[in-house]
């Protein structure tokens, strides 16, 4: 803590509530502790939740014979893996191939430093707080892509990179549609996101929503777009050589993303933790669970695109499709500087009904067969 | 080069499916608890013998396409029939495919019921003699024998089981 | 400055999780582009060709139910047929009507496993294999009401079957072909028509209709390049001229064309077993057999329409009691041998694709 002109440190202490007892300490231990149970506990909640809820959608139970309702199957699966053997294979680069996990889960952390459980109730109110997850969210690709190479591997560098390719290939829609609500929002951070959000966001930016949800589930790898780590394709993966603890951290970065996907929408689009009777930081759980459950439903209802059809997705339909929403939702803005009348929302749902019905016509998927 | 012509309304479709799918019950079978009633005409994976309706005529060693059964009669006839020293069946060899049950002309193999009968040795796959005899463990179907399939309970039909709702 | 490229070799191994049994492809990659293909088999070979001649007649056919695994009674149909042709013996008619039965059932149950696991290697995980497979798990239980097993069916006999139907088989396939068509319906809403789908599948792996017709393909891969071609209606077996049903066609011959043309299979195979359960008389279901059969010498080869394609067994007689030669035309084989030129151009995904549309069992393909 150096003392220089210009660097004022009280403004640390300013991003804490006024009545928080302790002081900043205090209150940095216990949001951390509660992040980490957080991101601990709820992906083996999601993975029960989804294994679950697949077999429901195939008419069939899932596990159900560990523990009460298969409640323990997470916990035995992860004491099953960590039991596993640790091998590295002996052309792989060391030390590449044992940060490779870490790089890519401790971003998954990072984003819940930002997220309001309650009102005001966040590790740090960034007054950066959007930019500030979606900066730390791509730095998982960079781990995904350290795995790829360490493992000497050529399929793994085949997955890796495909991956690398689509995750930044959809950033760009997934952040011209984050613009979207904070214009409408007026502010980065994501307390004075939901604390503007007398309606739900998703009714003013129902366009914005889609294109979020389906850019999201690009960026963590689920279906319909889960060709990296799919039994039925060739490449095993990035995560082929991997086994132990270093799979499980793998494994739990990608339900973490998708429980980190999941909240960040409920933030955005759907109000965080605002809700009449039940206290707030349950509200955004259900609304998290609620967007799971539609992630689940996704996985179990579709076939899986092409890498190429992939891309396509991204640079031909999203992109244009966010960048007209961006300059609707700017005139928009505009035009009602003082807040948008309810009467925006119908006129918004039946821009998005019109635009995606004319993009699905001229949208046309690249090439066919190559002659050799 | 395809074209998006549907508007997204097979998505849609493929969610309505799925989604009416999980409001069925599901049709998992929780086995050991609840087991399904396997048909009267099992051939279930052992063999039961009859030594007193065999005569060791060996018609049935004859039509095993494995070559599963093994007889040693002695040498003599009394009383127009071979006495029978050993009847082996080696029930890894088996494919229960049941033509010796349909070959024998004195009714005196049957196929098994229960189709829970593993073992935990591959020595005791190899059965003889007592060990061939029917009991209360081994019950014989009713493979190509229609008084004893018509004592035998009724087999759960899946499709007893279905609801198709509009 | 251009950049230089060569292609390399990747093997798609004898064992992983999407070929429909082990099969072995040596795929020389450009990048992304398939450039070559080899296809090495033989890895399940289990000489049933050989087995035939030491076993009797009878005894050939639990052998013949381990060909196609997952269609027992369409092979063990093959097979009675051309014994009966080399033996000269008839069958009565309440038998041939429960054959009809048998068979298409059979289709129904095979064709749900072939769609199935299309979409699964398509990437649906698992719902519409699983959906399909609950309506299969119904045909087992009625096959296994028959004969007593729910795979390796060995029903079939010369001269008919042993055992008569129980009494509760017709009325259960009755209920069961009332139902069908509804189920059939909802698997196609889930899929058919979905984006995805049809941008994977659509356009993908054509089959020109020249080289399947060269090649002798038959089935649902040569009907879906426009080949109007059934053998149960170009050159009726049994009694498949008594019933009335449709051929569906595809126009293109992709891998969309042949999930098409195999659902609407099973559409036209519930229309024949609605008529075949009404039409069905009483009767003996046996004609008069000797135990041990030895028909005279001569050859005889008799074809049918399996599920996968045009499936037939080549018996050689020399008066005793096992076959002198059994040869079986696999449809699998002869369908196979068009995979690489539908596959040169395309990627490594879509090799997955084209491979589980053209609908092979490694055990036909081996023997």
């Amino acid at each position: 803590m150096i003392a220089s002109p210009g660097l004022n440190l009280a403004q640390y202490w300013s991003a804490v509530a006024a009545d928080w007892p302790g002081g900043f300490w205090w209150h940095w231990l216990v949001f951390t502790v509660i992040i980490i149970i957080f991101i601990l506990l709820l992906p083996m909640g999601f993975i029960y939740i989804e294994r679950r809820g697949i077999g429901r959608f195939q008419a069939r139970l899932g596990p159900n014979r560990t523990g009460p309702f298969g409640l323990f199957q997470p916990v035995a699966d992860a004491i099953k893996v960590l039991l596993k053997e640790d091998i590295v294979p002996t052309t792989a680069d060391k030390v590449v191939h044992f940060l490779a996990p870490i790089v890519a889960f401790a971003p998954v952390m990072m984003v819940f430093a930002v997220v309001p459980f309650g009102d005001g109730a966040l590790l740090a109110d960034l007054n950066i707080g959007i930019l500030y997850v979606v900066a730390v969210a791509s730095i998982t690709s960079v781990g995904i892509f350290m795995a790829g190479w360490a493992s000497n591997n050529k399929y793994s560098l085949l997955g890796a990179m495909r991956d690398v390719a689509a995750v930044v290939s959809y950033e760009i829609p997934l952040v011209l549609s984050i613009i979207g609500v904070v214009l409408i929002a007026g502010s980065l951070s994501l307390n004075e996101i939901v604390q503007t959000q007398e309606i739900p966001f998703i009714l003013f930016q129902p366009l914005g929503f889609i294109i979020f949800f389906i850019a999201g589930c690009a960026e963590i790898n689920r279906s319909p777009f889960d060709l990296l780590e799919a039994d039925s394709e060739l490449t095993a993966g990035f995560h082929t050589e991997y086994s132990g603890i270093k799979f499980v951290l793998f494994y739990l970065t990608e339900y973490g993303e998708a429980l980190a996907m999941s909240t960040i929408l409920a933030t955005l689009f759907l109000g965080g933790w605002r809700g009449p009777v039940l206290p707030p930081w349950l509200w955004l759980l259900v609304k998290i669970l609620i967007v799971f459950c539609v992630m689940v439903w996704t996985r179990a209802a579709f076939p899986r695109a092409r890498i190429d059809q992939l891309m396509a997705l991204a640079w031909k339909f999203l992109l244009p499709l966010a960048l007209i929403n961006l300059l609707i939702t700017g005139i928009e803005v505009l035009a009602w500087p003082e807040g948008l009348p309810w009467v925006l929302i119908f006129i918004n749902i039946a821009i998005t009904l019109v635009l995606v019905l004319l993009w699905s016509r001229k949208f046309k998927l690249g090439w066919g067969r190559v002659e050799v | 080069m395809l074209k998006f012509e549907h508007y997204g309304k097979g998505i849609v479709k493929g969610l309505i499916v799925t989604m009416r799918n999980l409001l069925r019950h599901p049709i998992t079978t929780q086995y050991p608890e609840q087991r399904l009633t396997t048909s009267r005409r099992i051939r279930g994976n052992e063999l039961i013998w009859d030594n007193i309706k065999c005569t060791g005529c060996a018609t049935c060693a004859k039509a095993c396409p494995q070559g599963a059964i093994l007889i040693v009669t002695a040498v003599n006839a009394v009383e127009n029939r071979y006495a029978v020293e050993k009847y082996e069946v080696d029930t890894g060899y088996c494919i229960q495919c049941g033509l010796c049950v349909e070959a024998c002309p004195y009714e005196a193999i049957y196929m098994g019921y229960a189709y829970e009968r593993a073992k935990y040795r591959r020595g005791e796959l190899v059965q003889t003699d007592e060990m061939l005899l029917a009991s209360e463990e081994r019950r014989p179907s009713g493979y190509m024998y229609p008084d004893i399939a018509a004592k035998l309970p009724e087999q759960t039909l899946l499709v007893d089981r279905d609801k198709v709702k509009k | 400055m251009a950049l230089k490229t060569e292609p390399f070799v990747l093997n798609i191994g004898p064992v992983h999780p999407s070929t429909h049994g082990v099969f072995r492809m040596r795929t020389t990659l450009d990048g992304e582009v398939i450039v070559d293909l080899e296809p090495v088999f033989g890895y399940l070979h289990r000489g049933i060709e050989k087995l035939a001649e030491e076993r009797t007649y009878t005894g050939v056919i639990p052998l013949t139910d381990r060909l196609d695994y997952l269609a027992s009674m369409s092979n063990n149909l093959a097979y009675v047929l051309a014994v009966e042709k080399l033996a000269g013996v008839g069958v009565p008619e309440r038998a041939e009507y429960i054959r009809v039965i048998l068979a298409e059932l059979q289709r129904i149950a095979s064709h749900l496993v072939a769609v199935g696991a299309f979409l699964n290697d398509c990437g649906a995980y698992f719902t519409p294999f699983l959906y399909m497979w609950r309506e299969r798990e119904k045909i087992y239980d009625f096959f296994e009401m028959l004969s007593g097993q729910r795979l390796m069916y060995n029903y079939m006999r010369v001269g008919g079957f042993n055992q008569d139907l129980p009494d509760e088989f017709l009325p259960a396939v009755r209920k069961f072909v009332k139902k069908m068509p509804e189920w059939v319906d909802e698997y196609d809403r889930l899929l058919a028509e979905n984006e995805i789908l049809l941008a994977r599948a659509k356009g993908v792996g054509i089959l020109p209709r020249d080289l399947a017709i060269n090649i002798g393909a038959s089935g649902p891969v040569l009907r879906a390049c426009g080949v109007k071609w059934d053998l149960r209606k170009a050159d009726p077996y049994s009694i498949y001229d008594r019933f009335e049903f449709d051929i569906p066609t595809g126009t293109v011959g992709d891998c969309y064309d042949r999930y098409r043309v195999r659902i609407e299979e099973m559409r036209q195979s519930l229309r024949i077993l609605q008529q075949a359960a009404e039409q069905i008389p009483g009767g003996p279901v046996k004609s008069e057999v000797p135990h041990y059969l030895h028909p005279p010498v001569g050859e005889a080869y008799a074809h049918i329409e399996a599920p996968k394609g045009e499936l037939g067994f080549y018996l050689v007689s020399d008066n005793s009691i096992a076959p002198y030669r059994c040869h079986i035309r696999a449809p699998s084989l002869i369908n196979l041998t068009a995979l690489r030129d539908m596959i040169i151009g395309w990627k490594i995904q879509d090799l997955i694709i084209i491979f589980g549309s053209i609908d092979i069992t490694m055990a036909e393909v081996d023997r």
